[in-house]
C-alpha cells in the first residue's frame, strides 16, 4: 500500500470539505473494495475520508411507506434489522448473503452502491424495488443512479447519504455465487410493488452492470409463479464471460435464479 | 498431560502457542539494522532483458542497493539445480536449462525476478522496486502442456530442443502391447490432472544475516527441510560453506511440499545480506506466492486398460506429458516419473504396465511436488480407469475392483514397487458398509424426486510413503539419501529432549514424537521436548514430506531410544546388582523382574550424569543418536467413497457423504491422523471441484488471487466419516505407513467418479466446476433424448 492520509469525517459537510482540500482524495465507506485495491497498489489516493462514522448517515427507519437506510449502515445492520426483516425480508436476506461476516460488519450500503461493482448484490435490489438514492446534493432514482460497470451518476465529491426503498408487496433475491470470490455470477432480485408493478433486476451477469428483464416482468405481472419465468431466457450477447462462467452459462443462471427468487418471495 | 503413549488421542502440545498467537514464524524475526528486500519481477512470460536502469530507484529514500543478476552471477552464486537425475529412454540425461536467482538475460515466466531492491523499510523497498526501469524485448510464449511439444512452439532453453526435458519410460512395452493385442476389452481415456497452487497459510519468508567478522550466515526461513536447504545453498549455490551457514526453520505455517524447495528469493536474500552488510528480510505477499511458489500436478495423459474375457486386467498403457514450467525446480524431475508411474499398478494385480512420460518446459511457474506429488496423478488415472472400465463391462465398480485386487504379499508390481503388506478387501468392505452401498439405488431414486442427480463414486488408492530407501532412490537418480536422523538426550533430571531431522510445519510432531517417548519410558509427555528445524541444534536431517516423519523420522528415534534403553538398563542393573536381562522398564521405572527392586527413570538418568557409580568402562551421560535408512517404501492404502448430489439446473455439486477407510498401519495419535485426513480430503476435493490455475495464451496468470483461484471453504466440504483398518508395515519398527497425503491422493477420483455417475456422462474434467458439470449434464440429457 502506498502512503495515504486518513481522515475520520465528523459530518457530511466535514467530509465534503475534506475532499475539497485533498489532492487526490477518496471517500472510504467500509473499504471492502478500496482497501484491497490499495493493498495491491492499484489505487493510491492521497487522502481517505472515512464516512462510516458520520452519525447522520447511519440507521434504518420506516418513513411513509418506505424503508430509509443511512448510507453508512453496515450490511450486517441491514440484515439483522427488525424493520427491514418485517417490511422487505428479501432485502434483509440479500444483505445477509453479502461476502462473509467480516465484510458484512465493515461494508456499507452507500459504499457498495457508489462503487457499483457489476457483481455486487445491492444494485439489483435498488433497481427492482425502485429505490431512491439521496446524496448531499440531490435525490435520484436508482435507474438514474447506476450508469454502467463501476460507474454511477455521482459527481466529483458527491456523497450518498441514504437510500430509500418503497415497501413492496413481496420480494426476494436469489444469487449464484462465483466459486472463488463468492460475488454473484448471477443474482436476481424480483419485486412486486404495492401498486402491482413487477420488476426483475439482474446483477453479476451483465457487461454493463445491473439490468432489468422486462420479458420476465410482464410474465410475472400476469402470473406470479416460477413457471412464468422458467421459459424466459436472456440473451447471452451482453453478458459477462470469464474463466468461471461463459455468457451462456450466466444466461442459464439468470433464468434459474429468477425462478428461485419468485418461489422464495 | 500425563503418560500418553501410542494410540492416545493426546491434545497437541504445540496448539497453545498457535492458538494464542505466540507462534514464532520467520516474519516475527526482527534483527537490529535489518533491511527489507523487494523483488523486481518480470511482467512478461517470455522476454529478453535488454537493460535495467536503477538510477531513479537508488535515489529514493532508504534505498541501500539495487542488485541485479549480472552482479549475482559475477559474485559466483550458482544456478538453481534439480536434484534428481532422470535419463530419457535413449540414455541421455535430462535437459536442464540454466536458472539464476536473478535473471540477467531472458525471463521465462511472469513473476521471475530480475533485480532486488534493499531498503530500510518494506514500503521503501517496494516503492523503489516499482521505479527500477527494465527494458524487455518480448518473445512469444508457450503456455499449455500439449503446445510445448508442437513444431514451431516458442523455445525456452537452448539446452532443451523442442522444450523436451526428458522422454522417459517404465515397464515392459512389448509385453504390454502383447497384452493389448490379446485383450477382450480395451478401455481408453484422455485425462488431465489440473495444475494447482499449494497455498500454505503462511507465505514464504526469509531473514538473512551475514556476520562479517565470522564470515558466517544465518538464514531464518520457511523450510520443510532446513538441512537440505543448507546443503544445497552450500554445495550448489556457493553462498557459504556448510559450517558457515546456519539455517533455522522456526514455526512454519504449512508447506504441502512447496517449502521443500530452495527458491531464488532465499538465495538472493543471503547474498544481498553480505552485499549490503546488514540483515535482509523478505516476506512474500500472496500475489508473489501465486506467481512463484512451485505449482503442483499439470499432467495430460492418455490411458488404456486391457481386460481379458473374465474382466481381469492384463495390461495398462499410459502416455503422459508433464508440464514442469519454465525451470526445473529442486525435485521436479522425480514427481512425474518415480513418484508417479511406479504407482500405476494401484491396488491391482496387473501383469503388464508400460508408461511413457515426456516432461516439458513452458512459460509458466515451475512445477514441483505438492501434497501427494505424483501419487495423486497416478491414483486419479488408475481409479478413473477402474470406474470407467467397470461401467463399460457392466460390473459394479466395487465388484470389478475386487476381482482385480492383490491379495498376497509381498507383491512385486511391474513398475519397481514391491508392496509389503495390505488388505484391500478390508478397506473396501469398511467403506461400502459405512456409505451403505447397497442402499444407494433407493437414495438415488429419492433424490430424483427432488430434482437432484445423485451419484456414488469409489477410489481405492495406494501410495508409496516413508520416502525413502537411500540406495534404491540413489540408483534411480536421487541426488541425496532419504534416511533420517535422531538424537535422544536424557537430561540429568530425567527430562528428555529429542532432536529430529524431521520438520513440523503443522503435522504435530511435538505431540506424536513425545507420545513415543512416553510409551517407551512411561514418562509424562510434558517432560519431553522435541527439537527440530535448526541446523545448529540438530546434526542432520532430510526434513518432512512424502509422509515420512512417522515411518522414517520416528524409526530413527526408535533406534536412538533402543540405545538409550540399553544403556539405562546396564546402569540400573549395575546399581541394583541385577542381571541386565532382568531389567524391565515400566511406568517410568526400571525394575528387576520378579523382585520389588526398582529405580525411577530420573534416578538412573542422574546416576548416568553423576557418574559416581557406573559399570566398569562406561562413559558418563545418557545421550544417543541414530540414523535410520528404510529398507522399502511404505504403502498406505484405502478406499474412499463419495456420494454427491448435482443440481442439474446450475451444475452445482454437493458432497452428501464422504467415507474414508484408510490403512495407515500403526497409528500413534488418532486425532492427529484424522486431522491429516480431513486436510488432505479438503485439498483433494479442492482439486476435484474448485481449484485450477489458469493462464491466458500470453502466459499471464489469471488466477493470481483468491478472487479467481477457488480455494475450498468449510461449506464446500461435508462432515467426513473416517475409518481405519490396520495391517502392520513390516518394514519399520513401529509398523507405521504414513497418513499425510492419503486424503489428497485418494479423494479426487472418488469425487469425479461420483459426479460422472450422477450425471451419466463420463467426460468431465477437473475441476468439476458448476459450469462444466452443467454442460456435461446437459450433453448427457441431449444424448439420452436422441
Amino acid at each position: 500500500m502506498y502512503e495515504t492520509h486518513y481522515h475520520r469525517a465528523a459530518s457530511v459537510a466535514d467530509a465534503a470539505a475534506q475532499m475539497e482540500k485533498a489532492e487526490d482524495g477518496k471517500y472510504l465507506s467500509g473499504g471492502q473494495t478500496l482497501i484491497p485495491t490499495m493493498k495491491q497498489r492499484l489505487a493510491a489516493p492521497s487522502d481517505l475520508i472515512d464516512l462510516r462514522h458520520i452519525a447522520d448517515m447511519k440507521g434504518i427507519s420506516e418513513e411513509g411507506g418506505a424503508v430509509k437506510i443511512g448510507a453508512a449502515t453496515s450490511h450486517n445492520a441491514v440484515a439483522t434489522s427488525p424493520v427491514v426483516q418485517r417490511l422487505i425480508p428479501g432485502l434483509a436476506a440479500l444483505a445477509g448473503g453479502i461476502g462473509d461476516p467480516a465484510v458484512r460488519h465493515m461494508g456499507t450500503i452507500g459504499g457498495s452502491i457508489s462503487n457499483n461493482d457489476p457483481a455486487a448484490d445491492y444494485p439489483s435490489a435498488l433497481i427492482a424495488l425502485g429505490a431512491t438514492v439521496t446524496t448531499n446534493q440531490r435525490s435520484l432514482s436508482a435507474e438514474d443512479f447506476f450508469t454502467g460497470m463501476f460507474d454511477t451518476a455521482l459527481d466529483e465529491g458527491e456523497i450518498v447519504t441514504s437510500v430509500s426503498f418503497p415497501v413492496p408487496e413481496k420480494s426476494a433475491y436469489s444469487k449464484y455465487p462465483n466459486p472463488a470470490s463468492r460475488y454473484a455470477m448471477a443474482g436476481v432480485f424480483v419485486a412486486k410493488g404495492k401498486d402491482g408493478a413487477v420488476k426483475v433486476a439482474v446483477t453479476g451477469a451483465g457487461q454493463n452492470g445491473v439490468f432489468r428483464v422486462e420479458e420476465m416482468e410482464s410474465a410475472l405481472s400476469s402470473n406470479w409463479s416460477s413457471d412464468a419465468v422458467a421459459g424466459i431466457s436472456v440473451s447471452a450477447d451482453d453478458l459477462l464471460s470469464d474463466i468461471h462462467g461463459s455468457a451462456e452459462y450466466r444466461a442459464n443462471l439468470v433464468t434459474v435464479m429468477a425462478k428461485r427468487a419468485v418461489a422464495a418471495a | 498431560m500425563g503418560v500418553q503413549g501410542i494410540g492416545a488421542r493426546a491434545l497437541r502440545k504445540e496448539d497453545k502457542r498457535f492458538i494464542t498467537g505466540k507462534g514464532r514464524y520467520t516474519d516475527d524475526m526482527t534483527l537490529p539494522r535489518m533491511t527489507y528486500a523487494a523483488f523486481v519481477r518480470s511482467p512478461h512470460a517470455h522476454a529478453k532483458v535488454v537493460s535495467i536502469d536503477a538510477s531513479a530507484a537508488l535515489e529514493m529514500p532508504g534505498v541501500e542497493a539495487v542488485l541485479t543478476g549480472e552482479q549475482l552471477v559475477g559474485d559466483g552464486i550458482g544456478n538453481l539445480i534439480c536434484g534428481w537425475m532422470i535419463h530419457s529412454k535413449d540414455g541421455t540425461p535430462m535437459k536442464m536449462g540454466a536458472w539464476r536467482a536473478l535473471e540477467p538475460e531472458t525471463v521465462r515466466f511472469v513473476g521471475q525476478a530480475v533485480a532486488v531492491v534493499i531498503a530500510d523499510t518494506q514500503g521503501q523497498a517496494r516503492d523503489a522496486a516499482e521505479s527500477v526501469v527494465v527494458e524487455y524485448e518480448e518473445l512469444n510464449a508457450v503456455v499449455s502442456t500439449i503446445d510445448a511439444l508442437k513444431g514451431g512452439a516458442p523455445q525456452l532453453h537452448p539446452e532443451a530442443p523442442g522444450n523436451l526435458i526428458y522422454d522417459w519410460d517404465i515397464g515392459d512395452e512389448a509385453a504390454t502391447n502383447a497384452a493389448f493385442d490379446a485383450a477382450s476389452t480395451v478401455v481408453q481415456m484422455d485425462l488431465v490432472n489440473n495444475r494447482l497452487v499449494p497455498n500454505p497459510m503462511e507465505p514464504r519468508a526469509a531473514v538473512a544475516d551475514y556476520d562479517e567478522a565470522e564470515e558466517h550466515y544465518t538464514l531464518h526461513t520457511t523450510s520443510q527441510n532446513p538441512h537440505v536447504a543448507r546443503l544445497v545453498l552450500s554445495a550448489f549455490y556457493n553462498v557459504a560453506p556448510e559450517h558457515k551457514l546456519r539455517v533455522i526453520a522456526p514455526d512454519v505455517g504449512g508447506g504441502f511440499g512447496s517449502k521443500i524447495f530452495i527458491y531464488p528469493e532465499e538465495i538472493a536474500a543471503l547474498w544481498a545480506s553480505k552485499r549490503v552488510g546488514r540483515p535482509v528480510k523478505w516476506v512474500s505477499d500472496r500475489t508473489e506466492a501465486f506467481l512463484t511458489d512451485a505449482h503442483g500436478r499439470d499432467h495430460v495423459s492418455h490411458a488404456e486398460l486391457a481386460l481379458n474375457a473374465d474382466n481381469k486386467i492384463t495390461g495398462f498403457r499410459v502416455k503422459t506429458v508433464a508440464n514442469l514450467g519454465a525451470y526445473m525446480s529442486l525435485f521436479s524431475s522425480s514427481v512425474p516419473t518415480y513418484l508417479y508411474a511406479t504407482l500405476l499398478s494401484g491396488q491391482y494385480d496387473i501383469p503388464n504396465i508400460h508408461c511413457n512420460v515426456k516432461a516439458v518446459y513452458t512459460n509458466t511457474t515451475p512445477v514441483d511436488a505438492y501434497r501427494g506429488a505424483g501419487r495423486p496423478e497416478a491414483t486419479f488415472l488408475v481409479e478413473r480407469m477402474m470406474e470407467t472400465a467397470a461401467r463399460q463391462v457392466g460390473l459394479s465398480p466395487a465388484e470389478f475392483r475386487r476381482k482385480n485386487f492383490i491379495r498376497s504379499f509381498p507383491h512385486q508390481t511391474p513398475v519397481i514397487m514391491c508392496y509389503d503388506a495390505g488388505d484391500y478387501d478390508a478397506t473396501l468392505d469398511a467403506a461400502l458398509k459405512a456409505i451403505d452401498y447397497d442402499g444407494f439405488p433407493a437414495r438415488k431414486a429419492e433424490a430424483a424426486k427432488r430434482g437432484k442427480l445423485r451419484g456414488l463414486g469409489l477410489s481405492c488408492y495406494i501410495e508409496a510413503c516413508g520416502i525413502a530407501p537411500s540406495a534404491a532412490v540413489g540408483s534411480l537418480g536421487a541426488g541425496v539419501g532419504l534416511w533420517e536422523s535422531a538424537e535422544v538426550r536424557v537430561n540429568p533430571v530425567g527430562s528428555i529432549e529429542v532432536l529430529t531431522g524431521s520438520h513440523s510445519h503443522g503435522q504435530g510432531h511435538e505431540t506424536t514424537f513425545a507420545q513415543l517417548i512416553s510409551e517407551r519410558f512411561g514418562v509424562d509427555t510434558d517432560s519431553v521436548s522435541i527439537v527440530h528445524g535448526d541446523t545448529d541444534k540438530v546434526q542432520f536431517g532430510m526434513g518432512t514430506y512424502g509422509s515420512r516423519s512417522g515411518a522414517v523420522g520416528m524409526s530413527a528415534i526408535v533406534k536412538a531410544l533402543d540405545k538409550v534403553e540399553a544403556k539405562a538398563k546396564k546402569i540400573a542393573a549395575h546399581l541394583m546388582e541385577a542381571s541386565e536381562g532382568d531389567i524391565q522398564i515400566e511406568g517410568g521405572e526400571l525394575k528387576v523382574a520378579g523382585t520389588d527392586k526398582k529405580l525411577t527413570f530420573t534416578e538412573v538418568a542422574l546416576a548416568a550424569y553423576t557418574a559416581h557409580n557406573l559399570p566398569e568402562g562406561m562413559e558418563p551421560g545418557l545421550k544417543e543418536g541414530a540414523f535410520y535408512d528404510p529398507t522399502n517404501f511404505t504403502f498406505p492404502a484405502g478406499t474412499y467413497a463419495c456420494e454427491v448430489e448435482v443440481d442439474p439446473e446450475t451444475g452445482k455439486t454437493e458432497i452428501i457423504n464422504f467415507v474414508a477407510a484408510d490403512d495407515f498401519g500403526k497409528i500413534i495419535n488418532p486425532m492427529i491422523v484424522e486431522g491429516q485426513v480431513h486436510g488432505g480430503i479438503a485439498q483433494g476435493v479442492g482439486q476435484a471441484l474448485l481449484e485450477s490455475v489458469s493462464y491466458d495464451e500470453t502466459g499471464q496468470l489469471l488466477t493470481a488471487s483468491y478472487m479467481d483461484y477457488a480455494m475450498p471453504r468449510a461449506d464446500d466440504l461435508p462432515s467426513y466419516t473416517l475409518l481405519t483398518t490396520e495391517t502392520i508395515c513390516p518394514g519399520n519398527p513401529l509398523g507405521m505407513k504414513g497418513c499425510g497425503e492419503a486424503g489428497a491422493i485418494g479423494s479426487p477420483p472418488a469425487v469425479i467418479n461420483a459426479i460422472t455417475d450422477a450425471i451419466n456422462n463420463n467426460d468431465l474434467a477437473m475441476p468439476a466446476t458448476p459450469q462444466r458439470v452443467w454442460l456435461a449434464s446437459r450433453a448427457a440429457l441431449a444424448q439420452a433424448a436422441e
